[in-house]
């Protein structure tokens, strides 16, 4: 028989890819959310920069099996399955997004912003209609980077039960069966890959139309 | 009361201290409705400090700056800035705006209809000779940096500003380009009638353009008069920059 790991677990890759999916988007769906507007409040509250990158920092050098053990024992966020899994997620991705985001609208050439508050823009019109289109690809860059790296996160999520493509690797290890490690590892890279084009070229249609 | 309703903006004793370091000092004078005033002076001589005043981009630390005989903190900041025309240099264009959306922002702002806005932006292309089928699309990026500026004067003029402020907006321009803006640029204050205050180091622009000129020095306002006067003034500031001219025939 067939012994060519894609084909031997193909329905099951299937299967586990989707949860693996699903846990990416919905933690960078929620990251995203807090994350960006977070950004946005340190532009304008400088003194909050410190504290909340700071924060996201910290979170950042957790080990990451180390954060979904931490989050066993907490009530409602935490246990085990995939809601502590998405929250460890979330947790790891907002740095990137939060300091892209800051990054990006502070790297706003201060005369345009200057004209514009000159022309008469209030200071949510200077946000929506100036910092943030033109901090987009840079804010872009920093949701890639959280995507590829939540990607890889994952696959450590099926140690508490949340599926994905980590089981396979998990699987793989204990019976010592490098088919199942690679079953869960290739399709988990090639993943990230696409991910990583598509948003890459999401970013670079936004860059159309400015220097 | 007549003569009051012939100034646009008056400085009334205005000192600003930045970093314990004053930018600008006692400067108390008139701007005179439907006048180009030029301020001149070097890099760091408080030029820009002081346009920068009358839009309320900074706040006197003393005294005050009454624009329409109301000081600029009683305005509301936002409603003062709309009547006012700015242009800076070649950056001031929003790169992600089309030259129509760039020109029409202002009228956008104030809420107006897209018909009115749009038919407002080709006139004003019309005004500075681009023509609107032709550029209304384009970035910034696309156009020469001659354009550009036309593009700045235009979207300044949007709302039908009375009064204008330009920080060195042809500064970036080659001379003969610089020359032709100069001289339309003059031509349109008049036809319009608008109050331009005018800041440069170039003492050429300040003879092409002013109706009168304002020499800063150190922050301070050292000489306010017609460029004839100017010619003949005895400040050695006023000298220096002649000497410039002089020198370069």
């Amino acid at each position: 028989m067939n012994e060519f790991f894609l084909i031997k677990y193909g329905p099951e890759i299937i299967t586990n890819a989707l949860d693996h999916l699903i846990l990416v988007v919905v933690s960078i769906g929620i990251a995203t959310l807090i994350g960006i507007p977070l950004g946005i409040l340190i532009t304008r509250q400088k003194n909050l920069r410190q504290p909340v990158l700071g924060f996201a920092n910290i979170l950042q050098t957790i080990p990451s099996l180390a954060m979904f053990g931490l989050l066993i024992p907490v009530p409602v966020i935490g246990g085990i399955g995939k809601v502590p899994a998405i929250v460890a997620l979330t947790l790891y991705s907002l740095l990137p997004i939060i300091r892209n985001t800051y990054t990006g609208i502070t790297g706003v050439n201060p005369a345009i912003r200057e004209s514009g508050r000159g022309m008469g823009m209030t200071d949510k019109e200077l946000l929506l209609q100036v910092e943030m289109p033109m901090a987009m690809p840079v804010i872009l860059a920093g949701v890639r980077v959280a995507t590829v790296i939540a990607i890889g996160i994952a696959t450590i999520a099926a140690a508490i039960g949340a599926g994905g493509l980590g089981i396979f690797i998990f699987r793989g290890i204990s019976t010592v069966n490098d088919q199942l490690i690679l079953a869960g590892a290739v399709p988990a890279a090639a993943i990230a890959l696409v991910a990583d084009l598509a948003i890459g070229a999401l970013e670079k249609k936004l860059q159309v139309g400015k220097r | 009361m007549s003569k009051d309703n012939q100034i646009a903006v008056k400085f009334r004793d205005v000192t600003l201290v930045r970093g314990g370091r004053p930018l600008v000092s006692n400067l108390s004078f008139d701007i005179r409705k439907g006048e180009a005033l030029v301020l001149l002076g070097r890099s760091g001589s408080g030029k820009t400090t002081t346009m920068k005043l009358i839009n309320h981009l900074f706040v006197p630390s003393e005294g005050e700056v009454l624009f329409d005989g109301v000081s600029t903190t009683e305005w509301n900041e936002i409603k003062l800035r709309r009547k006012i025309g700015y242009v800076i240099q070649e950056t001031g264009l929003f790169p992600h705006f089309t030259v129509e959306k760039n020109v029409g922002l202002v009228p956008a702002l104030e809420k107006w209809d897209s018909q009115k806005i749009r038919n407002r932006v080709f006139e004003l292309l019309q005004l500075v000779s681009l023509d609107p089928t032709q550029f209304a699309h384009r970035y910034p990026h696309e156009l020469s940096g001659g354009q550009r500026q036309r593009v700045g004067v235009a979207r300044a003029l949007a709302a039908d500003p009375p009064v204008m402020l330009m920080d060195e907006p042809f500064g970036a321009l080659d001379p003969i380009t610089r020359l032709e803006l100069q001289q339309e640029f003059r031509r349109l204050q008049e036809e319009l009638g608008k109050t331009v205050v005018f800041v440069t180091h170039d003492i050429q622009e300040a003879f092409v353009l002013a109706s009168r000129i304002g020499l800063m020095y150190d922050g301070q306002l050292v000489f306010l008069g017609t460029p004839e006067e100017f010619k003949t003034s005895e400040h050695p500031e006023a000298r220096a920059f002649l000497e410039c001219i002089e020198f370069a025939l």
